[in-house]
């Protein structure tokens, strides 16, 4: 993939990592969607039994598609096919052209593997490198990377596109909290990619050895992804630590982190010739309207080793269409909502963590970490969300507790329309996480 | 200094979580301070609790506590001496009821020959002038080391 980096034109905000793709117009995008899609069909249709076996089972045939809304009519994918065909069966291309494998967390359920070619790692970096452009980052950054380097695809993914664009990179992967403060303050790192939930707790272990992120270090951006989070976690980052928070979105299928917002913080730009993506509704599987919350379903344009055709990746959001301040043309999406599979049913009402969390983060008295535990008392689910005191929170005045648990409890239930018991912990009790955050304890025996 | 300064008397208030073991961890600090509990009480919440002490060592006690990550709090409180005979409480109530002052919690111990009301109210201040005016006996700081 061609692509020339365009050094920032002094006093101009805009600065793209690949203008003539970025700002193409829509029609010319869809065009190029359009002939991928053509491409990678007759490749998999001619090349993959699977793909091919579905596309019968379909009735589907690659000159049935005549233009790009035709995307509707090949077959979904779902995690299930990329377990049932464990490790390598999706692969279309011969092994010695795979340089390396990737597998899945598996934080819900078996892992999955993901091989890619030399031209797989660079539409990734490529991807990447465009998204960390167009946060403001640069050759001037020092960039830490405090996801997990290895299987996970999140470390080497930020690297690979931070050394692309030609910033200093610190890979400093996970854990060691007080290390990776030390090297921010010695190294002047001006951005972190990271969990939200460990950019919190890098913000809390820092205050506890002495050090205001805000005040004492050069930390100005954080790439923070990984895991669902609200816009009230970005305003505490943001304020308290003084750290952009820039949303990040990927997945080890598509290929990892390959996509973020823009410094304008206005939803995820998603390279259009790169992913194909549509948003439908989970259970008629047909497409929302414009602006509607619904189902993620990815195909990947341009990927070798491991393509993916209409895949189910189980995230809810909603995708805008419009021009970005930024002047990039391709839709971006609003924040992760929620999963699929994390959405959690209540007495009959879906309930995502995410939006739990936006609630609590309203409440200037609570902590950062939260835990939902469900039961069932019967036949009636109980939810119980356990937070967080802040210690200048606390008062003597057990009544004023009450009324603070009260408040916190009627906030949930407004937004969540069911009735949650709220339990107000000690501060540093609950669990903490360096990688993705499990909130959930769900103890239903049915 | 206010003369009414030295009749504030710093009591612990200890965040606590309703579970097996808390109270004990609090216990344990305070051995190791070596500070003596002189007053003590738990207020109920739901799912949690509010741990209240008078301590010779309030200081010591609350950097002992915090340094193992209690959450606590200094909250003043009044130390009435009472006459330790039938009615004494109630002619204590009666004065802080004409005086328009609401007792926010209180708790007792009995300290021979006398016993010991600790007060919470809103108006420390007023009460601390209502209760001498009375007559009556207020322990100051100094009681508690």
């Amino acid at each position: 993939m061609l692509s020339a980096h365009i050094p920032n034109i002094p006093g101009s905000k805009m600065a793209y990592w690949n203008p003539q793709i970025e700002t193409m117009p829509i029609s010319e995008l869809r065009a190029l969607q359009f002939k991928r899609l053509k491409a990678l069909v007759n490749r998999l249709y001619e090349h993959s039994p699977f793909y091919r076996q579905r596309m019968e089972a379909a009735n589907v045939e690659p000159d049935n598609l005549k233009k790009l809304e035709d995307v509707n009519k090949l077959p979904f994918m779902s995690k299930k096919d990329l377990r049932d065909y464990y490790p390598d069966k999706l692969f279309v291309v011969q092994k010695r052209d795979i340089i390396r494998y990737h597998a899945s967390s598996g934080t819900t359920g078996k892992p999955t593997i993901v091989g890619y070619t030399k031209n797989d790692i660079e539409t990734w970096s490529e991807s990447l490198a465009r998204a960390l452009t167009s946060a403001g980052l640069g050759q001037d950054d020092v960039i830490q990377i405090a996801n997990t380097y290895g299987l996970f695809t999140g470390g080497l993914g930020f690297h690979y596109a931070a050394e692309k664009i030609g910033a200093a990179v610190v890979p400093a992967s996970t854990g060691n909290t007080e290390r990776q403060i030390q090297l921010i303050q010695d190294l002047g790192v001006t951005a972190m990619a990271a969990t939200p939930s460990y950019m919190m707790y890098v913000g809390e272990v820092a205050e506890k050895i002495g050090v205001s992120i805000k005040n004492d270090t050069r930390l100005r951006v954080g790439l923070l992804g990984a895991e669902p989070w609200s816009e009230r976690m970005r305003d505490r980052i943001q304020d308290w630590l003084g750290v952009k928070g820039i949303n990040c979105f990927g997945a080890s299928e598509m290929a990892g982190p390959m996509f973020s917002e823009c410094a304008h913080q206005q939803g995820i730009h998603f390279w259009g010739d790169i992913c194909l993506l549509e948003i439908l509704d989970p259970k008629t599987s047909e497409p929302v309207g414009p602006e509607e919350k619904g189902e993620m379903v990815l195909t990947m344009l341009t990927k070798e080793a491991f393509p993916l055709i209409r895949y189910r990746i189980g995230d809810i959001t909603i995708k805008h269409e419009e021009k970005c301040a930024c002047g990039r043309t391709h839709p971006r999406i609003s924040r992760i909502t929620g999963r699929v599979d994390d959405m959690l049913i209540i007495r009959g009402i879906n309930v995502f963590p995410s939006q739990v969390e936006y609630s609590l983060m309203t409440n200037p008295e609570l902590g950062n970490e939260f835990q939902i535990v469900v039961d069932r008392k019967g036949a009636l689910d109980e939810m119980l969300v356990k937070v967080e005191l802040k210690p200048e929170a606390f008062t003597d005045n057990i009544i004023q507790l009450n009324a603070l648990r009260e408040r916190v409890e009627a906030k949930l239930r407004n937004l969540l329309n069911v009735s949650v018991d709220v339990e107000l912990v000690e501060p540093g009790s609950l669990p903490r996480f360096e990688g993705k955050a499990k909130r959930v304890v769900d103890r239903r025996v049915y | 200094m206010d003369d009414r300064a030295k009749y504030r008397i710093k009591q612990l208030s200890i965040f606590s979580e309703n579970r097996p073991g808390r109270l004990m961890d609090i216990a344990r600090d305070m051995k190791e301070a070596q500070v003596n509990i002189l007053g003590f009480t738990i207020a109920e919440g739901s799912g949690y609790g509010v741990v209240r002490m008078l301590v010779d060592k309030p200081e010591k006690a609350y950097e002992k506590l915090t340094s193992e990550g209690h959450v606590v709090k200094f909250t003043d409180v009044l130390a009435v001496k009472m006459e330790d005979k039938p009615g004494g409480l109630y002619d204590l109530t009666v004065m802080l009821k004409e005086a328009g002052i609401n007792i926010e919690y209180a708790y007792g111990y009995r300290n021979h020959p006398s016993a010991v009301l600790i007060l919470k109210v809103e108006e420390v201040d007023r009460a601390i002038d209502c209760i001498l005016a009375s007559g009556r006996t207020l322990y100051d700081t100094s009681h508690f080391k």
